[in-house]
């Protein structure tokens, strides 16, 4: 199969891959623009099985989206509304008055968390991407690091990845001009990993980046990685246009999917995880992704509305012997575990 | 039997044995089978293009006597739902295919309790007045026309050329083991008669197609069973131009308490294809059942051909499964696994 390898061009990535060794920016654009998906998922899977061997991940979980109301209005969105909008939601804390919400804003994420915490003490609390936690140290007037502690004290247990998009200004000045910036996200998550936090990473990819942004994005990444350890897992979220102001343009395909899977297995060279996200991509292909580098799949998720408000067709909850099936099937050994990757179950 | 050696025969073009086959299926990783289906498809097809074609399946009827408990589709002939398609409507569908650019229909019904030939006749020289190529009546379906007429199948075949058949689709293959077959159809013919009437149209000239239907009651054995007997006939008379591997689809069938075969074991299957039928040409991917990701992800696993667009498709949505794509669609993911997209007609050659 290595004879594959090197016919498909990558024999020289697959010796550093063999070796350990860690890839530039120029192997992560040559595997971006090989059309060999099964010679990058070869190398991928070699990267793959080392650090995680045959085992695939996945988390009884449920997802809550509090409110679609946000300042941001992203172009490749489909899910945040003007806070006028008649599609406009948000979830109340015991019936605070609109009024007083706005006034007291960050109030109502604490009292959220701890809301959350007194139906649900033992529950981990996964929530506010670092764009979030940024809005919310403006709103309190309060540093990234004060506001975080203050949110960890009210019950937050860890960051999801979100957010990220792709870091180049290009690409956010054209997609979501008013976000938090790259540079701006990055702090987010260190801080948060300075306090001892673990947090997601992702990248949006699918839309208008070019190859050579997604290797800078997973390259700020790996860096950021090196210096604080605090990533668990990168997940590649797929574009979907429908709905959202880029509705032009085509649905990512499937060897967009696993190319974006493998690139980053290969590449991020740090991350113990990799993720392949079935709500985005769909059971099959996340089925199959866990040979082209990835080694979680997400879990039951419950509810969903973002993707599935631009056109995700994936169903909106998975029953966790279904996801055991699909992983066995894949010929891997499914793992239930929790948000910070401690085993509940080996199945 | 040591899987590097078979793999190393299939590079080398040389023909795998049932045992080999089995080894393959049993033991073979996706990336074994996927490279090694991958390098044939390459060497049988060097030049980067992927076809398909456009039509549209019409079920002319959904009345059918079989009853197979993999079937979603049929009503049985007390049941007052069932219908038979005017030829009206049928002409209509036929003008909307070639509106899009469509070249051929192909047409396909449940097992009727009483047409008579004569009806069949009529419907295909109805249909040849429209100027469009006829894929039409499974195996099954011949063999019922036979029963029913009291005719042997070649002259069948011969009648329904003359009125204006041009191939016979690869349908009713399902698993080509009688023992399955006993199982899961027991009204429906056994494995030589499938096998007789493509014998027999592939002796008039006629082109058909083979498919193959796993992953409910079968072995790995039984599969391997299946592509043995369509190459070896495929060696005596070459009439086949494709194969066409399609996982089962439990959804509101007899059998809906199996479980759906995953995409990861669809892979292997349509690479072992691919790899075992060293004389068949083409291979399709299966888009319908599997959605375009994987489907797209077939070219890499043995797949030259994304089969038909499909303007109209009935049996595998009554079984639940609800993928659709455009002739665009289809254009713009063969284009992006790099290859080219050709339209193509029933024989493979390119429009």
């Amino acid at each position: 199969m290595e004879q594959m390898v090197a016919a498909a061009g990558l024999g020289d990535i697959l010796e550093k891959v063999k070796a350990g060794e860690r890839l530039g920016f120029a192997d992560g654009v040559r595997l971006y623009k090989s059309n060999d998906i099964l010679a990058v998922g070869y190398l991928a899977n070699l990267v793959r099985e080392r650090f995680n061997g045959n085992r695939a991940y996945f988390i009884y979980n449920q997802h809550i989206n509090y409110s679609n109301i946000c300042t941001n209005l992203c172009k490749f969105c489909a899910f945040g509304k003007d806070k006028e909008s008649a599609q406009a939601y948000e979830m109340t804390v015991e019936q605070v008055k609109a009024k007083v919400r706005e006034r007291l804003a960050y109030q109502y994420y604490l009292d959220m968390l701890r809301g959350i915490k007194e139906v649900r003490p033992e529950i981990h609390i996964q929530a506010f991407t670092c764009v979030e936690i940024a809005h919310l140290a403006t709103l309190a007037g309060k540093s990234v690091t004060e506001t975080l502690k203050e949110l960890v004290a009210a019950g937050l247990g860890s960051i999801p990845g979100g957010g990220a998009e792709v870091f180049s200004p290009r690409i956010r000045k054209r997609t979501c001009e008013k976000k938090l910036s790259g540079e701006g996200w990055l702090e987010v998550a260190k801080a948060a990993h300075r306090l001892g936090l673990k947090s997601n990473a992702t990248m949006l990819y699918g839309h208008i980046e070019t190859v050579e942004e997604r290797v800078e994005h997973l390259a700020a990444l790996r860096e950021a990685q090196d210096e604080t350890g605090g990533f668990l897992t990168f997940i590649p979220l797929a574009f979907h246009p429908k709905n959202t102001e880029l509705h032009e343009l085509a649905k990512t395909t499937g060897l967009d999917d696993l190319k974006n899977i493998a690139v980053a297995r290969c590449f991020l060279d740090n991350f113990p995880h990799i993720k392949a996200y079935w709500v985005m991509i769909g059971p099959k292909l996340a089925q199959v992704a866990l040979s082209f580098g990835a080694d979680d799949v997400d879990g039951t998720v419950k509810e969903e509305l973002i993707t599935h408000m631009a056109g995700g067709e994936a169903g909106g909850a998975m029953a966790d012997t279904e996801l055991i099936r699909l992983i066995r099937d894949a010929g891997r050994q499914p793992v239930e575990r929790d948000t910070l990757y401690n085993v509940i179950r080996e199945h | 039997m040591d899987l590097q050696r078979i793999t190393e025969k299939g590079l080398a073009g040389e023909r795998l044995t049932a045992d080999e086959g089995l080894v393959l299926l049993e033991k073979g990783d996706l990336y074994q089978l996927g490279f090694l289906a991958n390098a044939i498809r390459r060497r049988k097809h060097p030049e980067p293009v992927v076809t398909y074609v456009v039509d549209r399946n019409i079920n002319y009827t959904d009345i059918c006597i079989s009853a197979c408990k993999f079937c979603a589709f049929f009503k049985a002939p007390e049941d007052p739902a069932g219908s038979v398609l005017s030829f009206a409507e049928l002409g209509e569908k036929i003008e909307e295919t070639k509106a899009l650019g469509g070249t051929q229909i192909l047409l396909q019904g449940g097992l009727h309790p009483d047409k008579p030939l004569e009806f069949y006749e009529e419907m295909l020289r109805f249909i040849k007045g429209h100027g469009i190529h006829i894929h039409g009546f499974s195996p099954p379906e011949v063999c019922h026309f036979a029963s029913l007429s009291g005719l042997p199948v070649l002259e069948v075949l011969i009648r329904l050329q003359q009125a204006g058949l041009d191939s016979i689709p690869g349908g009713g293959a399902e698993i080509l083991c009688d023992r399955v077959r006993r199982e899961t159809a027991p009204r429906k013919g056994l494995t030589d008669a499938w096998l007789g009437v493509m014998e027999e149209a592939h002796g008039l000239g006629m082109r058909t197609t083979a498919t193959m239907m796993f992953g409910h009651l079968e072995t790995y054995a039984e599969r391997i069973e299946h592509l043995a007997r369509v190459r070896a006939l495929q060696d005596k008379t070459g009439g086949f131009t494709a194969f066409i591997p399609w996982p089962f689809q439990p959804d509101n069938t007899a059998l809906a308490h199996l479980p759906k075969t995953t995409a990861f074991a669809y892979l292997k299957m349509l690479a072992i294809s691919r790899i075992f039928l060293d004389n068949i040409d083409n291979i399709q991917a299966s888009w319908v059942t599997q959605g375009p990701k994987i489907a797209q992800l077939s070219l890499f696993f043995g797949a030259n051909d994304f089969g038909s667009t499909m303007i109209e498709e009935n049996v595998v949505a009554a079984a639940g499964v609800g993928f659709r794509l455009s002739e665009q669609e289809i254009r713009a993911l063969v284009e992006g696994a790099g290859c080219v997209p050709r339209q193509r007609r029933m024989d493979y050659s390119l429009v």
